[in-house]
């Protein structure tokens, strides 16, 4: 099979890569997955090796956003190539065949790379009522990620909703729709959650393989770190203004256009784990804080139930508005955090009626400064 | 005769199904299904109305940024609050972004390959190609030299047996018109255009954080500061980014878009004869120039609002809100009382009841039943409508003192007088595809417009950018409800929303693609994709691309259109699979 013979050296050269773009791609790589500038050429080396393995792409209950994330890859002609390098012979959105030859294609791939290939998902699996509430030529969704995703390499889970059950498990969950991980059972899975995905951390995931030949080490929603290690609070460019006191009380406010924090206007940034404030999107141009609007925490699990309303601001904080507390208001977050995402599979079951918007605006008021 | 099935329907947003039967080299008949649901209306039952707009930008991440802004204008007409001049202007320069992104996608990475065989382009002569090229464009990149390395790459590519996308495609096919050059030039920009648009989407994400799924918006405004000596702010720094880029977007959609378009199309004229459907267009219209409600006072419009009947393009007939409703007699939802009326979205119910075939199934007819989608069956009227870029062009077309006017009739002139075709062509497949390039192309002209007088409204010292009124919803009365109106790229879309107590009691959106898509309604009358394939020739049913090509003209969006809602709160019953 073309797939494992030549290599990516080879194919970049063949697309008129430069080597020059082609390292300094590497370099980007490096930093993205916190690695020293000096392991660059180790990633270049270990790329110009590897071989070319096979990805499918397959959309289940999705809104494709994370396939546009896919166009947007910031280092455009090598991020994306390195996606076309690993042979993407199967992805609905984009390919040219349709109907029985775009089927074709696919079970190609899965039954000639059987063991060998990436199956990326997009979207959740719908279960209630045998899976009805999604079907591709007329097999559902759970049928074909158990056969397709069951054959793979590994899956990776891109968006909240492949990972995690998203939008469509958000109470009440009207599908039985859930993450990839509660319906195909021994084969990794890596989740990069987010509404959509960062593509910058999808490339990352792949290189972190191709380079060391394992998957990146992961948090206990599996998560990798390189990208979800960090709470957006601790990396914020408006964690000082926290700090100092100084929020944003109304929009388009002096505190708006000073840049202050977002805490007040309902900003999920204390309790979401994500890199955007390092990558940010679209090329490095901007990301949600950076353009004036809160976190909304949509990389975490159950997000839609669990930080909504997005407007109230998280309750329970003490705010003292010094460094001196800040530290001990970190360690308090992470472990409201850790407690609630604890019991995050219940919250759909319990939250069946949705509870009137409540008022922590006015109880916390006393407590801000 | 034959009965083909098409599905995956593939290089569209989500999953659609297309049954098609076919007898002496033409389809006589088509039934169009969606296969995917996931029930987000019901989803957004009891949250805070605030909140909506980022469930419902999660509709689609294609037509990202179209439900936030068709939300957030249902709760604003619901609360009664008029936005700032400076929001209505980011609106409309983030909803015009969105068109051209969307269009140029469209055209190159979805419809395309359609038209331009990747194959034959292998067999082009560089230098003729450069010569085709210049003859219709300056555009900088028009050497032969620069052809041939692009030959080179996919020679390479074709030759390694590495098709990846392009694997398995209709290559060959006798449908297929254009000479090997046409089909290199279209293969290059296609390379270009997938490059271009990661760029110049950027105006989203200074002007909404980032795209798709933008995060800018707020009820009664939206919270991008502005201040243009701020640090953190919309700043003299990231306006001149929004000009470098709405400038980069002009250029590419004049040089090369419309010139390749026009090019394409006049190997294709047969297809101005072919799709047409049944001729009833609908547009709600969009973008405000002043600040007013969007919902009920069209007049503020850059893009007029109205309805043409049976191709009748001397009559321009308004639209009236109430007057839309949904069947279900053959989509996999029932009524209460029964599935032979439509249902006004205030008073619609949404209890799915799938009847389709038990899956694995080869056919939809498997099951008997009458229902074979996940879309309802909107209509005005009582008259299915299609919507889009072709209905809106019909429209200002058709509408001498609409504020667009002048710019469509002269491009639309143009295109026509170019492919020595008469308006007639315009209700057709061709027709459909011509219409999405001269929107673009008058849509990326007056965004400049548009951005001088946000950035004249600043410079007046302006800085507003919220209505803060009605922010605190102890200052909502305890029960009202609105309609949110907006043109998304593919058509007339509309939100209804219900608060009451300070939540969402109801919310219904009519989507584009259900227009479009839906299934026959209670009288059998078939919905646009169906009524549009009927009479279509097809050289060989094992590769139907010439039900591509009509499909790809509507621009499909599943995930859009597939949705539910339930504003009475009824509970979803069990699904019987027969």
């Amino acid at each position: 099979m073309p797939f494992e013979t030549g290599n990516l050296k080879e194919a970049l050269a063949q697309r008129g890569v430069s080597r020059r773009d082609f390292l300094k791609f590497c370099s980007a790589m490096a930093v993205t997955l916190a690695l020293p500038p000096q392991f660059a050429p180790r990633v270049a080396q270990a790329l110009e090796k590897a071989p070319r393995l096979p990805v499918v792409w397959l959309e289940y209950q999705d809104c494709a956003g994370n396939t546009e994330g896919l166009l947007r890859a910031s280092k455009p002609t090598v991020a994306e190539l390195v996606l076309d390098v690993l042979s993407l012979n199967y992805h609905e959105t984009i390919m040219a065949a349709a109907g029985h030859q775009a089927e074709a294609a696919l079970q190609e791939t899965v039954t000639k790379q059987k063991g060998k290939y990436i199956a990326v998902v997009e979207g959740s699996i719908p279960t209630k009522d045998g899976g009805v509430y999604c079907t591709i030529g007329g097999r559902t969704a759970l049928d074909l990620v158990q056969e397709i995703g069951g054959n793979a390499a590994a899956i990776i889970a891109v968006g909240t909703c492949a990972a995690y059950g998203g939008l469509p498990m958000a109470s009440p969950n009207p599908t039985g729709a859930g993450g990839v991980g509660t319906v195909v059972k021994g084969v990794p899975i890596l989740n990069l959650p987010g509404c959509p995905m960062n593509v910058q951390n999808l490339t990352a995931t792949i290189v972190h393989y191709l380079t060391f030949e394992t998957w990146p080490a992961t948090d206990q929603f599996g998560r990798p770190l390189f990208a979800y290690g960090s709470r957006i609070h601790d990396d914020c460019e408006r964690r000082a203004h926290f700090d100092a006191g100084q929020f944003v009380e109304e929009w388009g406010d002096e505190g708006h256009r000073k840049g202050w924090c977002l805490y007040k206007m309902g900003c999920k940034g204390p309790e979401t784990f994500h890199n955007c404030p390092i990558v940010r999107y679209n090329e490095g141009t901007s990301w949600p804080v950076g353009a004036g609007h809160g976190c909304a925490g949509c990389s975490e699990p159950s997000f839609w139930d669990t930080m909504t309303p997005f407007y109230r601001r998280l309750p329970k904080i003490d705010l003292l508005g010094v460094e001196a507390t800040a530290e001990q208001l970190g360690v308090g977050i992470v472990a409201t955090v850790t407690g609630a995402f604890a019991t995050h599979g219940v919250i759909s079951a319990i939250r069946s009626k949705i509870q009137p918007i409540d008022r922590h605006e006015a109880d916390l008021e006393e407590h801000l400064p | 005769m034959t009965k083909i099935a098409i599905d995956p329907l593939t290089r569209i947003e989500g999953h659609l199904r297309i049954e098609a039967q076919v007898e002496g080299g033409k389809v006589t008949d088509a039934w169009s299904s969606a296969t995917m649901w996931r029930g987000i209306e019901l989803i957004l039952k009891g949250r805070d109305p605030r909140d909506a707009w980022l469930f419902t930008q999660r509709i689609c991440g294609v037509c990202t940024t179209v439900h936030a802004l068709a939300s957030v204008r249902a709760v604003e007409n619901a609360l009664g609050l008029e936005v700032p001049l400076n929001a209505v202007l980011l609106r409309n320069l983030i909803q015009a972004s969105q068109y051209i992104h969307d269009h140029v996608i469209h055209f190159y990475h979805l419809h395309a390959l359609d038209w331009v065989d990747i194959v034959s382009s292998l067999s082009a002569d560089p230098v003729a190609t450069a010569k085709l090229a210049s003859s219709i464009s300056d555009w900088p990149k028009n050497s032969a030299d620069y052809f041939r390395q692009i030959q080179a790459k996919l020679k390479a590519f074709v030759e390694g047996g590495q098709l990846g996308i392009f694997a398995n495609g209709y290559w060959g096919h006798p449908a297929y018109k254009l000479p090997p050059e046409a089909n290199l030039l279209a293969v290059a920009h296609y390379l270009e255009a997938l490059e271009w648009q990661r760029d110049i989407i950027r105006i989203h994400a200074v002007l909404g954080s980032k795209n798709p799924h933008l995060q800018t918006y707020v009820v009664g405004g939206m919270a991008l500061a502005i201040d243009p000596n701020g640090q953190s702010t919309f700043n003299a720094e990231r306006a001149a980014l929004v000009q470098q880029l709405f400038a980069k977007a002009l250029n590419f959609v004049e040089k090369v878009y419309i010139p390749d378009l026009l090019a394409i199309a006049s190997f294709y004229k047969e297809w101005a004869a072919i799709g047409q459907g049944h001729g009833n267009f609908l547009a709600y219209g969009d973008f405000p120039v002043g600040v007013g409600d969007p919902s009920s006072e069209p007049d503020l419009f850059f893009q007029p609002r109205g309805i043409i009947l049976n191709r009748d393009l001397s009559t321009i007939h308004p639209v009236d809100h109430t007057k839309v409703t949904e069947y279900v007699t053959h989509s996999w939802f029932e009524y209460a009382k029964g599935e032979a009326e439509a249902l006004h979205p205030w008073q619609g119910e949404t209890k799915p009841n799938y009847t389709g075939p038990k899956p694995p199934y080869k056919m939809l007819d498997e099951s008997n039943s009458p229902k074979y989608s996940w879309l309802k069956a909107p209509r005005y009227d009582n008259v299915p409508m299609e919507v889009g870029p072709l209905a809106r062009m019909l429209v200002a077309y058709a509408s001498p003192q609409a504020r667009n006017h002048a710019s469509v009739k002269d491009k639309v002139d143009k295109v026509l007088a170019n492919l020595g075709v008469g308006p007639e062509a315009l209700f057709s497949t061709l027709g459909r595809t011509a219409a999405r390039g001269v929107e673009t192309w008058v849509v990326a002209e007056v965004a400049q417009q548009w951005l001088t007088h946000f950035l004249e409204n600043i410079k007046g010292g302006d800085l507003r950018i919220h209505n803060n009124t009605k922010w605190d919803p102890r200052k909502w009365p305890k029960q009202a409800q609105g309609v949110g109106m907006t043109e998304a790229p593919r058509g007339a879309l509309g939100h209804w929303v219900q608060v009451k107590g300070e939540q969402i009691e109801g919310y219904q959106c009519v989507v584009p693609s259900t227009w479009n898509g839906g299934p026959r309604d209670g009288s059998g009358k078939r919905g646009p994709y169906e009524e549009a394939l009927v009479g279509t020739p097809i050289a060989d049913p094992e590769k139907p691309l010439e039900i591509l090509r009509t499909i790809h003209s509507f621009d499909p969006c599943m995930a859009c259109a597939a949705h539910l809602l339930d504003h009475e709160g009824k509970e979803i019953i069990s699904v019987k699979v027969q």
